[in-house]
């Protein structure tokens, strides 16, 4: 049961952004909050400002693997002076990835950011550093998504030589 | 990323990765400004310097690139990845009971506080009930793990900052609380002992013996050491200052654990969102205002203090009971049923190939504190035993982001100190 | 006849002489501890006060590879990583041994994904595997004597060049 703060919070969302709120479930307590791409930035920046939704706790993304909006962003925020958790989900097409950065509400979701392109492929606007985080920058594929196998494609990443270099020892 | 952009006077050219080199170079002389290479630097007091991923101190296989100015990094870049398994991916293709060992290599230095975090998140979206002598089981496992990786932080990072026989000491508390797993669990450190729907086995009274002994004898060691290092000069110095974060910045960092306590915010998931019985037990959350490397330490401190009261109240509390629950579609039946009886047999099978299938469409999150920070499993079930998504918020992917903010401006030496007083650990951030 | 023969043939001087430098060479046996991931930790322990690593001359845990003679994997190596380890392996002078310590570092261990090396032998040249995860340190102390059997046995003066 989603508690009375999450539920005040639900209720103003919906009444300022009618539009745009798509979908909320509810989930053994925990409440997703579905928005469309568009008004994803307004969102969060209400949510932060009003609802003082100030810690980003997590960024991640899903691959959903259907035909329409295959993958879904998450962003999990935590409002610390009244102690709620709430979910915020929007959804991405495969033909064109691409999300406006949080970056200008929260710093933290750089890295967050980050990893989302790195295992997915989404794209984020307006990002200072949109580079890979985990794997190296000449990797190719998008690891988490769901068609990539699990033991990688050979010769996507190479091994070093193993007779020593000359001119580095 | 053409090469030709960047013109490398001093002569690096990457021998492997060489993409992944250059966007690092970018990434450098993009951050804050570019680097410019002026006449008023005759002695070329600028440079840039790699601690490589194979570094004494860097904690695990963590890179930094730090440009320098003299002494002072101006600006700094983290790299990641040396560790990255996928363990997410992995994930998909296991059990929720299966995936147990890979939480116990994630942050490898308190391996039963990932156990209990999977297990808590898998109850939660299975909607198990867990019986209470497993959580109270759970929490003193928990808190001695927390124990143990602050020991490990403290012997580390004293050793780092030149204090040597630190690390000896701590190891010899470490080995005490091996032995102690041992016992409980069976192996020293990478147990795998709490089950989704309770533990594995419960409590001889040889490790409860143990158990107490330890807790008796812990608090005078930390007396010991606290004598050493609270008024040390050297210490202070060290550390004072060191690595500074304003409270304002790691909220909007989404840094966690001892590291956003050090700067007065007491965000503890254990008072935030209470699990396993915290609610009941009694204890202090210490925090801290001065956001620097001294105040990290005196909070880690302050814990494994608040960890031992947490413990003596739950020894009390321990009460005779069932260590797992009885659904057997839910959890895995005892050996006793296993080996006795036909459909103990074939529950054990059932849940070992199938394991516990959440309803569809069903995603939820739990986070525990772990000794990090904040440690949390999003799940999205699909019905069948696999998730269909799981991702693991593991605190030092966040604390290590907080780092790259808090280099810069610091000084070279102190990298080592501020790197141990964030205690990151690779195999968590790197996933 | 050729050198070697002639020095063979001198027979009990070299092997004496042998069995000295390599008597000295196994009891001074310094680690690079090549610590990544978990077994890290069982590394450290193994260098820690209840499994003395130094009781058995490996006194110091040298982090520069020019001044040591082993190096201990431990822990998963993943490709990222290896090009690292390569350079490292490759600036220890000779002679030297690997470690492959744990289930990890042998033959990729638990983790069958993209990111991980499935054994470190896949580029470089392993002298003795250790099973286990993480592997006790005891075990590791095993290994350890392993390597030194391994170089008391090692031809060093009648090696060809």
């Amino acid at each position: 049961m989603p508690s009375t703060t999450q539920l005040a919070v639900l209720d103003e969302l919906k009444a300022t952004f009618a539009a745009s709120v798509l979908e909320v479930t509810e989930h053994v307590g925990d409440v997703f909050v579905l928005v469309s791409r568009d008004t994803i930035i307004p969102v969060l920046t209400h949510l932060k400002e009003t609802h003082r939704f100030i810690y980003l706790a997590d960024l991640f993304g899903v691959d959903r693997f259907t035909a329409v909006d295959r993958f879904e962003v998450v962003y999990n925020l935590v409002s610390l002076a009244t102690g709620t958790r709430l979910f915020v989900k929007t959804r991405v097409p495969e033909d064109e990835p691409v999300l406006p950065t949080a970056i200008g509400i929260w710093s933290g979701a750089n890295w967050n950011e980050r990893e989302v392109y790195d295992m997915f492929g989404i794209r984020f606007e307006g990002h200072p550093d949109p580079r890979r985080i985990f794997m190296p920058e000449d990797f190719e594929y998008f690891p988490l998504r769901k068609e990539f196998p699990l033991l990688g494609i050979p010769g996507s990443i190479e091994l070093p030589n193993t007779t020593p270099d000359p001119e580095n020892t | 990323m053409s090469h030709t952009e960047l013109d490398l006077t001093n002569k690096l050219q990457p021998k492997f990765f060489a993409e992944h080199q250059y966007a690092y170079y970018k990434a450098l002389e993009d951050k804050h400004t570019t680097i410019e290479i002026t006449d008023d630097d005759p002695l070329g007091t600028r440079m840039i310097l790699n601690m490589g991923p194979q570094h004494p101190a860097t904690h695990g296989v963590l890179r930094v690139l730090t440009e320098l100015k003299g002494e002072r990094i101006v600006k700094n870049k983290l790299d990641i990845g040396y560790l990255h398994r996928g363990v997410e991916k992995i994930a998909e293709n296991k059990t929720y009971q299966e995936f147990m060992p890979y939480t116990d290599r994630m942050d490898y230095l308190s391996p039963y506080s990932n156990n209990v975090a999977l297990c808590t998140a898998v109850e939660k979206i299975a909607e198990i009930e867990v019986p209470e002598r497993a959580q109270y089981i759970r929490m003193i496992n928990c808190e001695l793990a927390r124990i143990s990786a602050h020991l490990l932080w403290l012997g580390t990072m004293v050793m780092d900052a030149g204090a040597i026989s630190f690390f000896i000491w701590t190891f010899r508390e470490r080995e005490k609380i091996y032995s102690l797993f041992d016992e409980v669990a069976g192996h020293r450190f990478t147990v795998s002992h709490s089950r989704i729907g309770g533990v594995a086995s419960d409590y001889t009274p040889k490790a409860l013996d143990e158990i107490r002994t330890f807790i008796s004898e812990f608090p005078n060691e930390l007396r010991d050491w606290n004598k050493l290092l609270n008024k040390n000069r050297i210490f202070i110095d060290r550390n004072a200052g060191v690595g500074v974060v304003t409270h304002q910045d790691a909220i909007a960092l989404g840094m966690s654990g001892a590291n956003i306590r050090a700067t007065g915010i007491a965000y503890d998931i254990r008072r935030f969102a209470p699990y396993l019985r915290y609610a009941d037990v009694d204890f202090e959350v210490p925090t801290r205002l001065e956001g620097d490397n001294l105040a990290r330490y005196y909070v880690r401190m302050e814990e494994m203090g608040q960890s031992v009261r947490i413990i003596n109240q739950c020894l009390e509390r321990l009460k005779p009971g069932p260590i797992r629950t009885d659904n057997a579609k839910k959890t895995y039946p005892s050996k006793d049923e296993v080996y006795y009886s036909m459909e103990g047999l074939i529950h054990d099978f059932m849940m070992t190939d199938t394991g516990v299938c959440p309803p569809a469409g069903r995603e939820t999150y739990h986070a525990i504190e772990a000794p990090k920070g904040e440690l949390g499993y999003y799940i999205q079930s699909d019905g069948t035993g696999h998730p269909w998504r799981m991702k693991i918020k593991t605190p030092s992917f966040s604390n290590l982001q907080g780092l790259e903010h808090m280099l810069d401006g610091c000084m070279l030496a102190d990298t080592v100190v501020v790197i141990g007083g964030v205690d990151p650990v690779m195999g968590e951030a790197d996933k | 006849m050729s050198f070697e023969q002639a020095l063979n043939k001198q027979g009990f001087l070299t092997t004496s002489v042998d069995a000295l430098v390599n008597w000295g060479r196994s009891n001074a046996v310094w680690p690079m501890p090549m610590g990544l991931a978990c077994c890290a930790i069982e590394m450290m322990a193994f260098a820690g006060p209840k499994y003395d690593a130094s009781r058995f001359g490996s006194e110091v845990f040298r982090f520069s590879p020019r001044q040591s003679d082993l190096m201990i994997v431990a822990g998963w190596c993943t490709y990222k990583m290896s090009h690292a380890v390569r350079r490292i392996w490759d600036q220890m002078p000779d002679p030297k041994w690997c470690i492959a310590m744990g289930a990890c570092a042998s033959t990729g261990g638990m983790h069958r994904s993209y990111g991980v090396v499935q054994g470190i032998d896949n580029f470089l040249p392993v002298d003795v595997y250790v099973s286990g995860c993480p592997p006790r340190p005891e075990t590791l102390i095993h290994a350890l004597m392993q390597i030194q059997d391994k170089i008391r046995q090692h031809p060093t003066i009648t090696l060809d060049a």
